[in-house]
């Protein structure tokens, strides 16, 4: 092939020279008149940023289906409770002739598939019920709900203080060695401990939750953004737009944002997975969401209790295989969107 | 260095003392059930005399003041709840050891495991190992610990025949424990080293060996392995902090009697002397760990200098 490959082209270069050598000299070279007009043309660039970083994502296809299934569970968590035949997810179900609870029936999905006797009931229970009768299928999108959404709100709160501290600490001089001792801090103490320390303390639910998880999550975030903004804002291209008079707030979503966005979204789309993990913990070392507000850690957890019985383990696998998709997902989003959105990677 | 050392040292300390007198003013906004075994069938006057003899009624300062004069004895006051009126001190000190024991060897056993793959990875760019090895990362790093934890509990338990619960003295029961343990290290200095040596193997140090014919095995051990090791010790802090909170896990998972279980067990219980003592504990352990991490980062670099402003990481 190789061969073939190189006898074609040094065949064609052949052909080529033998072309130009009897050209008559006229036609190689020709003198080119000067254009006023042409002299006054200055050359245009149509890059947009947000054009060219959505254009190399879409190029990680993987990525992209996985947006489209985040996005599409997210949707799913709320639609479900609206779809006919649902239960609620905190209604212990009874049988109705004998009044005795449907305890830990096995999942009709698994019947669809010929995996499994159903016993002769007349309800669905997709997922099954847990061991005192509540309809997993309901409370596992209702759990992926409430951890979806402890996630997004500690990734955004820990973005939006983080982001207004990083830029005061870069900007303001005076507050720099305030919020340098916080950071060493701060930085000092595992997160962890501090998490579990809150917990303890706070009355259980979704506030405290998130309280304790934002309280130290911000400063890496504001850390991050001061370096930025120190390493970037005394740049002679920032001189320069400063001296021609360009207003600050030009300057900054022009020159500044561009470069902190691709960690700005990187450190947001790693925060939802981290954020979920410590709702796990948390749960599992008992200071969790009380039982009516179903989430994935107490999902786990109750399944956990029951893993030893081989057929009362779907309740472990079915929020366990939500959990890993989600929180898989959400880490490649975000690394795939970060290196699109990072200037130097645009052509 | 040595002034270097005791500024670093020095911080450290001012962080500790931070951190015990939060914890211990937070801690004492806490409902005093948490002070006495028996809360519900005590009556009022029985809790009122309770808290004096505890010194729970003075002052914050003199309580604050008390708590060092005691902590300096080495004398961290008594379980309430867990067991009764035993010193915190003793109960901590047969669960420390075992503690270390594992998290020292699950951080021996993350060594061994994270390094050569890092190398595989990087020798392997862009190949099957290198795509196996990112699956392997990005699943450790993403899905919450507790899940995995869970599943080789469950199928480990039954294929190398070992009871679900912990028994020091049989080797096979510090296999899976130390084994779930070492994962998250292991996915995170194998992340690294990948990362550190193919950004290395780009230089023009190694553009020049290769030119002169060393071979690709010595260069690779020789000179992008021994580069790219140095800035792996900055996260050895990191690394500190995941056994940790994986202790908490593992310890509790197997019954281990170690100190992560010990928290859950005293969170469980409302004791507030031992939770207190067990997050300072903690604590500790972290300080200690960034401390050691900045140490030998500065040992093992000379180029890294030893008065750089902050002496963070």
């Amino acid at each position: 092939m190789a061969a073939l490959r190189h006898k074609l082209s040094s065949k064609f270069e052949r052909h080529v020279s033998d072309q130009i050598e009897t050209m008559p000299d006229e036609e190689l070279f020709s003198f080119h008149t000067y254009n006023a007009d042409e002299g006054e043309k200055t050359a245009y660039s149509n890059y947009s940023y947000w054009r060219s970083t959505l254009n190399s994502f879409k190029k990680n296809k993987t990525a992209v289906i996985l947006v489209c299934l985040v996005v599409g569970i997210l949707l799913f968590t709320f639609i479900q409770p609206l779809l006919p035949n649902q239960y609620d997810p905190n209604l212990v179900n009874n049988d109705p002739s004998t009044g005795i609870q449907y305890r830990n029936i096995p999942p009709y999905i698994l019947t669809l598939v010929g995996n499994t006797d159903y016993p002769e009931i007349k309800e669905t229970f997709w997922f099954g019920t847990n061991s005192i009768g509540q309809d997993l299928w309901a409370r596992i999108w209702t759990g992926t709900r409430n951890s979806l959404l402890i996630g997004i709100a500690v990734a955004s709160i820990e973005a939006l203080i983080g982001i207004i501290a990083g830029v005061l600490w870069g900007y303001v001089r005076k507050l720099d060695w305030f919020f340098t001792e916080v950071y060493n801090i701060l930085d000092n103490v595992p997160q962890t401990i501090i998490l579990v320390l809150i917990s303890y303390m706070l009355k259980p639910g979704i506030k405290t939750l998130i309280f304790a998880m934002c309280i130290t999550g911000w400063i890496q975030m504001a850390r991050f953004i001061r370096n930025q903004v120190l390493m970037i804002r005394d740049r002679e291209y920032n001189l320069a737009s400063r001296c021609v008079g360009t207003p600050t707030r030009r300057v900054i979503a022009k020159n500044l944002l561009p470069y902190l966005v691709s960690v700005i979204m990187l450190r947001m789309a790693l925060s939802v997975p981290a954020a979920i993990g410590n709702e796990v913990f948390i749960t599992y070392i008992g200071l969790g969401l009380p039982t009516n507000i179903p989430s994935l850690g107490q999902l786990i957890n109750d399944g956990r209790q029951l893993m030893m019985s081989a057929s009362l383990r779907y309740q472990l696998i079915f929020p366990t295989v939500v959990i890993s998709i989600v929180t898989i997902s959400f880490y490649i989003i975000g690394n795939a969107f970060s290196d699109a959105a990072d200037p130097k990677n645009h052509i | 260095m040595i002034a270097y050392l005791a500024k670093r040292i020095g911080r450290s300390l001012i962080t500790l003392f931070f951190i015990i007198t939060l914890v211990f003013i937070l801690l004492r906004q806490m409902p005093i059930e948490g002070y006495f075994e028996n809360f519900d069938k005590l009556t009022d006057e029985q809790i009122q005399v309770g808290l004096e003899q505890m010194g729970l009624t003075d002052p914050m300062p003199v309580q604050l003041a008390n708590f060092y004069k005691h902590l300096l004895h080495g004398d961290l006051g008594e379980s309430r709840r867990y067991r009764a009126n035993v010193a915190v001190t003793e109960i901590l000190a047969k669960k420390v050891p075992i503690s270390i024991k594992l998290g020292s060897l699950s951080i021996l056993v993350s060594l061994l495991c994270g390094l050569p793959m890092g190398i595989l990875m990087a020798k392997n760019k862009g190949n099957f190992f290198d795509k196996l090895g990112t699956l392997f990362i990005v699943f450790i790093q993403a899905v919450p610990a507790m899940v995995y934890y869970l599943f080789i509990q469950l199928y480990g338990t039954t294929i190398i025949d070992v009871p679900l619960l912990f028994d020091a003295s049989k080797p096979l029961c510090w296999v899976l424990p130390v084994f779930s343990m070492s994962l998250g290290n292991t996915a995170y200095y194998g992340m690294w080293l990948r990362r550190y040596m193919v950004d290395e193997s780009t230089k023009d140090y190694v553009k020049l060996a290769r030119a002169k014919g060393v071979s690709e095995g010595k260069l690779m051990k020789n000179h992008i392995f021994r580069n790219a090791f140095v800035p792996m010790i900055q996260y050895l802090p990191t690394s500190f902090l995941n056994t940790v909170v994986g202790s908490i896990y593992i310890e509790s998972l197997y019954s281990v009697p170690g100190m992560g279980g010990l928290l859950v067990d005293v969170i469980k219980k409302h004791d507030n002397n031992m939770v207190q003592a067990v997050v300072l504990l903690f604590a500790t352990v972290g300080v200690i760990g960034l401390l050691l991490g900045d140490i030998m980062m500065t040992v093992i670099d000379p180029r890294i200098s030893l008065s750089k402003k902050g002496g963070g990481r």
